[in-house]
């Protein structure tokens, strides 16, 4: 079926395996009545079944919460959180500001973009090896097509978070996966052959560790949408205890105008 | 269908489409407020008619056509300094996606200072004093003390005033009057001659917001209206930011200093 053929078969109705709510009676999520079944879990589990429809080990979910612990910044330079930051400044209101900053972050050089391509490339380098190819070789050849992300930082090239990230990992014992593995022989791979400054960052780790949990790299780009929500609010809510506007005033002259010479308008064509 | 199953139809006053014989779900044509768009107001009706249609069934006279016209030049670009825009160049830089880089403009731009809301606040008070210095008086003045909680923060200044102000902007006062002699409107032309007097009562010279709010009302725009439109009407500097400072790159946008003042490194151990 296709055309308005299709359209005129999914008109007026929702077909839905994911859930529904009948108010003042019940409400399924995937299959499970939320409140017999589902109201004891903790929330990042609910979310990753809500994501995945699996349920994960507790020692997989402990290392999920670390993931998004671990890059709680409340930094208001940081470009996410200055948009929260921003919204409280000119006195928005703390959703608007917040969902703004997690817009934000689905970011092509952090956050968003970088996870989502950094598990595709270690889904695809494990795929590489099981059939023969030598690490190695697969990294040269993606180089030549595109950039690798996971490793390198706008900021720092050393990302702090690694250590406390792979400690925790080690702790759950999740750190012997294939992908995690295959994060580590990259990155030696590209200090040998590239710029030094290419080691591994947040996003390699965790699309790494996301990988060996099984996560498609649609599942993990949904699973980062919080993760750096903890830190935000701080940054709305200082910036609304400070007078309105005071956030990073720019005064005229720092605007560095670059452009055409000022002109007189000509007004309009006759 | 029986009578009393709901039918599932969207009711609109503003728009009506009529399909394809062959399928229901392509325009054959589209009417605004009864007006035939593609057969006959696209390419003859000035984009300033179409966006105030959208709101109301017939069109104002010429000069008030106009004078939105201006108001949406002046509105376009708020520029760079400004906290919206600010929010939008965040997307920009970071390679956020263009709808997060606007999200972020309209979030940070929704608020109580020069934002939408504070649009919002200053054609209410227009709506309570019209062109009475001593409304405009008992309104400032007003208790606010009781007033409900909201999702907005508390306003912390009279809307429409600028609270970090010397004088009148030059750019505000010209602002004023060329609407004014544009429409000649009531609202305008009584801001015009007593904006001293009023400012003088509010301790605080006018502010952007409060030329626009004093245009919308005197256009017949509702506050919610008025707030819509500000909204909207600033978003095209908000995308022409965002572009510029994703061709510029992070490295030429300003990444501030920081002063921790609550630093566990420099805390005694208890």
């Amino acid at each position: 079926m296709k055309g308005p053929e299709l359209l005129e078969s999914h008109a007026d109705i929702l077909r839905t395996k994911v859930g529904a709510c009948w108010p003042g009676t019940r409400a399924v999520f995937r299959g499970h009545d939320l409140h017999q079944d589902l109201r004891d879990s903790d929330w990042v589990e609910l979310y990753v079944f809500s994501i995945t429809g699996r349920h994960l080990s507790p020692q997989q979910i402990k290392l999920l919460h670390g993931i998004w612990v671990i890059t709680s910044y409340p930094d208001a330079r940081i470009w996410n959180n200055r948009v929260a930051a921003l919204a409280g400044s000119s006195r928005s209101s703390p959703v608007l500001g917040l969902s703004a900053a997690l817009a934000i972050s689905e970011a092509r050089i952090y956050g968003g973009g970088p996870g989502l391509r950094a598990i595709d490339f270690f889904q695809r380098a494990a795929l590489a090896l099981a059939s023969g190819q030598t690490l190695r070789n697969f990294v040269t050849e993606e180089l030549k097509l595109r950039h690798i992300y996971g490793y390198g930082r706008p900021i720092d090239s050393c990302d702090e978070r690694l250590p406390w990230l792979t400690n925790l990992a080690k702790e759950q014992e999740l750190d012997q996966g294939p992908h995690f593995k295959i994060a580590i022989e990259v990155e030696k791979i590209l200090l040998e052959t590239r710029k030094t400054n290419l080691r591994m960052n947040y996003a390699g780790m965790t699309a790494s560790l996301g990988a060996d949990l099984g996560f498609t790299p649609r599942e993990f780009h949904i699973f980062r949408l919080p993760m750096f929500l903890a830190g935000m609010p701080p940054c709305w809510l200082e910036a609304m205890e400070k007078p309105e506007g005071t956030l990073f005033p720019t005064s005229c002259e720092k605007i560095a105008y670059e452009g055409v010479p000022i002109r007189p308008w000509r007004g309009r064509m006759a | 269908m029986s009578k009393n199953k709901p039918s599932n139809t969207i009711r609109s006053r503003i728009w009506r489409e009529e399909a394809e014989p062959d399928n229901p779900f392509a325009t054959r044509a589209a009417y605004c407020r009864g007006y035939d768009v593609f057969g006959q107001m696209v390419g003859s009706a000035r984009w300033i008619e179409m966006l105030i249609l959208l709101f109301r069934d017939e069109l104002p006279c010429t000069a008030e056509l106009d004078m939105l016209e201006a108001l949406a030049v002046a509105l376009a670009n708020p520029g760079p300094r400004d906290q919206s825009i600010h929010a939008a160049m965040c997307g920009g830089v970071g390679g956020s996606s263009a709808a997060a880089s606007l999200i972020a403009a309209l979030s940070v731009g929704a608020g109580r200072y020069r934002g939408a809301r504070e649009v919002f606040d200053a054609m209410t008070a227009w709506q309570n004093c019209g062109t009475d210095l001593g409304a405009w008086d008992s309104y400032i003045h007003r208790d606010t003390r009781n007033d409900i909680v909201d999702t907005w923060p508390a306003p912390e200044h009279p809307a429409g005033f600028d609270p970090h102000g010397a004088s009148t902007a030059t750019s505000v006062c010209q602002l004023l009057e060329t609407l004014a002699r544009i429409s000649a409107t009531p609202n305008l032309s009584w801001l015009t001659s007593q904006r001293l007097e009023l400012e003088k009562i509010v301790q605080l010279p006018l502010d952007m917001s409060g030329v626009a709010a004093a245009a919308f009302v005197d256009l017949g725009f509702q506050a919610n209206e008025g707030e819509m439109l500000y909204l909207l009407l600033r978003l095209p500097g908000a995308a022409a930011h965002a572009l510029e400072q994703e061709r510029y790159g992070y490295k030429n946008f300003p990444f501030y200093p920081v002063e921790l003042e609550d630093d566990p490194l420099t805390k005694e151990t208890p």
